[in-house]
């Protein structure tokens, strides 16, 4: 199974911190795509500007961004962990 | 009535009370403290702030701290140096430095860290925390003790004990993570969502927390009696520091107390982790940096989030930005030390050092009146420093061994007094 957590930035659209996915081996933009028709637009619209990730939104896979993996069609094993997280740096 | 209307959302403009929170619900946006400006300027005069306390809390009424209480070690209320042996040096007429490497923890973090410490008193949490590898972390140590509240501080597991030290002896929980500073950051923003009763302050209440940066600017107006200079030179890290200061100068000249801010902002960030930099040299996107190797460790961030809104200020204020080599950066911490008296850590001097390279570039003008934000202490970064200072001979104490030692100066001397005895 998928483990998805999300920010409690996307709480009052998922209504969850956090789901899982029986999805087997497969790919970031495959799991989004899932999401989305268990979320609806709204998710969809947070996550995604015409079908790029939205420039404050990080997805990670196993605790790496996607940004320096291969983007949306990162591979996800059917056991990884991603995290969907706003973007916050500097200390 | 009050200063603060709430947050509001930098890139949508969705409006939400003044909570535990930084992100946009609508867009994932960074929230900005909106302030009721009427309000402020009808609460606010220079004489009121000329009486208030030798610390960035005589700007209280411009920060977003409601409630008395506050987490006060005494940051901020620096010189700022009229810098006329460095000015000399580069060619420039009028050359001012805040100097931050003097605040209780040796940063300007220590002007933010008052400010997040203070509201998160307000907001009556059980805890603080960050993310950081230095002068955040002993920021937050400092002030949580002071505060009595338990701190949790996130580190990349590889940073070595000596630059912990002074995090360490605060007594805070100090987490060491496997990986990077990008790695503990998001750790931290994952345990500051499960723990929403935490104020973590570069996190869920940065929206506070950046304000505290303003007062840079404030603090260089006021001590230019009022006067606002022609341009600033600040270090560039996350983009926050900077587009904080422009906040800073902007909110002056719209309450009244400067008559007008037409300041050009530049900035400088090292060679070897340059996103900002980089994309106003080529009018370019800010492209994360995912490996880098850089003295300036303060400055080490690949993915400034800030990245997007320092380079529009710099852009729109028709300031630049450099990106000096890490020789460059230490050369300039030595130049600054002796010709100023100021011993800074690397981000002080990758400032000095993009300040030289755009007065070089022609990017600043010899007869313009700049500030240079110096922002932490070199004796932060000694190991780094160690390389290009070499160890003092060893003399036997004799007066002529001292002679022998110092002879090839005394010679010049000499030279420049027989004339004058011969008359």
């Amino acid at each position: 199974m998928v483990k998805i957590r999300f920010s409690s930035a996307l709480s009052n659209v998922t209504h969850a911190r956090e789901t899982t996915l029986d999805i087997g081996d497969t790919t970031v933009k495959a799991v989004l795509d899932k999401l989305v028709e268990q979320y609806g637009a709204d998710f969809e619209r947070r996550i995604l500007d015409k079908g790029e990730v939205r420039r404050f939104v990080n997805l990670y896979v196993n605790g790496e961004d996607i940004r320096h993996l291969n983007g949306l069609n990162s591979a996800v094993k059917g056991t990884d962990e991603i995290s969907i997280l706003p973007a916050v740096s500097g200390g | 009535m009050s200063r603060v209307i709430g947050l509001k959302c930098r890139e949508c403009g969705a409006e939400y009370p003044a909570v535990i929170q930084n992100t946009c619900y609508e867009c994932f946006g960074p929230l900005e403290v909106n302030y009721d400006w009427d309000y402020i300027a009808d609460h606010t005069s220079k004489e009121k702030i000329a009486a208030g306390p030798k610390s960035i809390w005589r700007y209280a009424d411009l920060l977003p701290v409601e409630s008395g209480k506050r987490v006060d070690l005494g940051a901020g209320f620096n010189t700022l140096h009229r810098a006329e042996r460095l000015g000399a040096a580069l060619g420039l007429d009028e050359l001012y430095i805040l100097d931050e490497s003097v605040n209780p923890t040796n940063s300007f973090k220590d002007r933010v860290t008052s400010v997040a410490l203070s509201k998160a008193l307000e907001f009556n949490v059980k805890a603080v925390g960050c993310a950081s590898t230095g002068n955040l972390a002993a920021a937050v140590g400092a002030h949580a003790a002071k505060a009595g509240l338990p701190a949790y501080i996130f580190i990349p597991g590889t940073i070595e004990l000596g630059k912990i030290v002074q995090m360490l002896i605060y007594g805070p929980r100090v987490i060491a993570v496997e990986g990077t500073y990008d790695d503990a950051n998001r750790l931290a923003s994952e345990v500051a969502d499960s723990h929403p009763d935490w104020a973590f302050v570069n996190i869920n209440i940065r929206p506070y927390y950046t304000e505290g940066s303003k007062t840079l600017a404030y603090e260089t107006a006021e001590q230019l009696g009022w006067q606002t200079p022609d341009h600033i030179v600040a270090p560039l890290a996350s983009g926050a520091l900077l587009c904080a200061i422009a906040r800073g100068y902007r909110e002056l000249e719209r309450i009244g107390l400067v008559d007008k801010a037409e300041v050009k902002f530049s900035g400088s960030q090292p060679l070897n982790c340059s996103p900002i930099a980089t994309a106003v040299q080529n009018n370019s996107e800010v492209v994360p940096v995912r490996n880098f190797e850089t003295v300036a460790h303060s400055l080490a961030i690949g993915n400034p989030a800030d990245g997007y809104y320092a380079k529009k200020a710099i852009l729109d204020s028709g300031g630049y930005a450099a990106s000096p080599t890490d020789g460059e950066i230490i050369e300039a911490i030595h130049l600054l030390a002796r010709t100023e008296g100021i011993f800074t850590e690397p981000a002080g001097g990758t400032t000095v050092a993009g300040l030289k390279k755009l007065v070089e570039s022609g990017h600043i003008q010899p007869d313009e009146r700049i500030v240079v934000y110096v922002t932490g202490n070199g004796l932060k970064a000694q190991d780094t420093l160690l390389k290009s200072l070499q160890r003092p001979p060893v003399i036997k104490p004799m007066l002529s061994e001292f002679e022998r030692l110092i002879e090839p100066r005394l010679d010049i001397h000499r030279q420049e007094v027989a004339p004058l005895a011969r008359t």
